[in-house]
């Protein structure tokens, strides 16, 4: 009762503030769209895998801007492949290399193909023309008109969901406090968790609808690669945005105005957007890739990707979505503690 | 000699602000039914001492008893109809989506919600302006709906901070009388002012000043006290402008 009268408050105070529910619905579509457009791919090394029985390519290979790895049987290349640890295998079909991409990151595929033929023709001078050595090239995952923002596109989706619902959420969280009316609801036999899943689920109805606008926008007027279930990246872009809706209204508590909420961008937002998987973590100190997997976004954008470049289900995902759940009631119990400052009942 | 059992009982409260002590070692009681005005210059305390009795705040040291239970204490909340001395209303929404708000947050549902609405709306004589939102209400219009919102759970006890601030004579005798018949059907009220006839009209007064309680009486107790004739000089007797 006192849930659905808070509830039903945000969503009317939504309905009043038309240029709030602009940001939320229009700007992640905006931004969206241009990076789609502009989005251009940096240089990558790829790393290679190759069978047993492919001696003579190998050396050419690992004169290449490339990192080769031997495995013993077909198996566990296969194995190391699917598991994305390397992003090519090469094993030999009589004296024609025969080459599977991982598929997903076309920047990485760009580079595996580019090595493969500079160290085709370092086998072969130019006198005995292009022939047998010549790969032939299959993928695993994706295929090989994926463009730039197919692999970009979850994460975006993932990001920018999270950004623009943690803002939102924070600051009207806040307000409650600037303008005294959180004080007012404290004098009221109301109890602090009834304040933050009120919160949640006012919120949370609002999100529903955008979560399903920007995942429809992405999918079929931008036409991001899209493998998996529309209703798995529904649920991801939701519990995305649950992460981010309490994370805010959490960390609300610690901003005295409007402007130190902002303050909290560069602290949470922009980090967990370099530790989301946007650029290859494996560089990164060990410590780094640690912290990535303290963020939500992380497993928002690793299961996006799952779900709409490899086209995974449910077993692939589990892990993300239990993760993205526990942080929302993480965040929402800390939230209730965090209320304890303003009246201890 | 008087025999009503007190519903409000203070005893030697103490609160800091670090080490900022804002009230003092104050005690005092406020009876059933009568109306208990606060009294004292800016800063010395009020709102603070307010805020203790809601419950929202907590003493530092000595006991608030609300009703005979110890504050604070979520349940007694919803004894409490609280006006806070700064508007706390979602400017965004109309005076009804506000008060609809508050409403349920009390219980109140249905048709009891609905006559309630309207008649608190009357009282403050904000009737016309039901559906107006409150961000293109004035200053003394918003004081009237956030005194609106405090009547509308028929709570047994008023905490009111400055509640006639901004709000011109006319109407705040209206309320004034409001007050007075909800005296009569049993609700207590505290009430912080800084206006001197508003003072007269409570049933006893008392007098704070850098957070001690320098006198609890009825006013005209409080000018035999003092030797003056008005409420304005016993003010600033006890301001300390006045020795
Ligand atoms: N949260 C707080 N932290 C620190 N000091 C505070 C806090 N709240 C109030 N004070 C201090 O306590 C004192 C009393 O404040 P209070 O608001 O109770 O005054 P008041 O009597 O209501 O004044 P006014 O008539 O101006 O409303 C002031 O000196 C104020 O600075
Ligand atoms: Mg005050």
């Amino acid at each position: 009762m006192r849930i659905r009268a808070i509830t039903q408050r945000i969503l009317q105070q939504f309905i009043h503030d038309k240029r709030t529910m602009a940001l939320m619905f229009i700007a992640p579509l905006l931004v969206l769209s241009l990076m789609s457009l502009v989005f251009s791919s940096p240089a990558y090394e790829p790393k290679i895998g190759v069978s047993a029985d492919t001696a003579v390519f190998r050396t050419a290979l690992e004169a290449q801007q490339a990192e080769v790895t031997g495995y013993g049987d077909v198996d566990s290349g296969n194995a190391a492949l699917k598991a994305g640890d390397i992003d090519a295998f090469i094993t030999m079909k009589g004296s024609t290399p025969s080459v599977v991409l991982e598929g997903s990151n076309p920047a990485a595929n760009r580079a595996v193909i580019m090595a493969l033929q500079e160290a085709a023709q370092s086998l072969q001078p130019a006198a005995s023309g292009s022939g047998s050595h010549m790969p032939q090239i299959s993928y695993l995952y994706g295929a090989q008109d994926m463009k730039t923002i197919d692999r970009f596109g979850p994460i975006m989706i993932g990001v920018f969901v999270f950004f623009f619902v943690f803002l939102i959420a924070g600051v009207s969280f806040l307000r409650e406090r600037t303008t005294g009316t959180l004080e007012r609801l404290l004098s009221t036999p109301l109890k602090r968790w009834e304040i933050v899943t009120g919160y949640v689920c006012g919120f949370g109805i609002f999100t529903i609808f955008q979560a399903l606008l920007i995942s429809w926008f992405s999918i079929q007027v931008l036409g991001i690669m899209m493998n998996g279930s529309f209703g798995y990246v529904l649920l991801m872009t939701l519990l995305l945005s649950m992460s981010a809706l309490t994370l805010g209204t959490l960390l609300s508590a610690f901003a005295a105005n409007e402007l130190q909420m902002i303050q909290f961008i560069p602290l949470v937002i922009v980090p967990q957007i370099f530790l989301s998987g946007l650029f290859p973590l494996d560089t990164l100190p060990l410590w780094l890739q640690r912290i990535g997997l303290a963020t939500p976004i992380y497993y928002g954008s690793e299961a996006l990707m799952d779900i709409m470049l490899r086209g995974q289900g449910w077993e692939d995902i589990a892990r993300d979505v239990f993760m993205l759940i526990g942080f929302s009631l993480l965040f929402m119990l800390l939230n209730v503690l965090a209320l304890r400052k303003h009246r201890r009942m | 000699m008087n025999q009503v059992k007190p519903v409000i009982e203070v005893t030697g409260v103490d609160r800091s602000f670090g080490n900022k002590r804002v009230l003092k070692n104050i005690t005092l009681q406020v009876d059933e039914a009568e109306t208990f005005g606060i009294l004292g210059p800016s800063g010395s305390g009020k709102t603070t001492l307010i805020k203790l009795l809601t419950g929202i705040d907590e003493a530092t040291s000595g006991e608030v008893q609300l009703l005979g239970v110890r504050m604070p204490k979520l349940k007694m909340l919803q004894q409490i109809g609280y006006m806070a001395q700064a508007d706390a209303l979602y400017t965004e929404l109309s005076a009804k989506e506000n008060l609809e708000f508050f409403a349920s947050l009390y219980g109140l549902k249905g048709g009891n919600r609905t006559r309630r609405i309207r008649d608190v709306m009357e009282l403050v004589n904000l009737q016309e302006h039901l559906r107006k939102r409150v961000d293109q209400y004035s200053g003394g219009m918003k004081r009237r709906l956030s005194l609106a919102i405090a009547l509308l759970h028929e709570p047994p006890l008023l905490l009111l901070d400055e509640p006639t601030v901004g709000i011109d004579p006319v109407l705040r005798r209206s309320i004034w009388q409001e007050l007075k018949a909800l005296n009569r059907k049993g609700t207590t009220i505290v009430l912080t002012t800084h206006v001197m006839d508003e003072a007269e009209k409570c049933d006893r007064l008392a007098m704070i000043r850098d957070g001690v309680l320098l006198a609890v009486d009825t006013p005209a107790g409080l000018l035999q006290a003092t030797g003056s004739a008005t409420i304005e000089e016993a003010f600033l007797y006890y301001g300390g402008v006045r020795q």
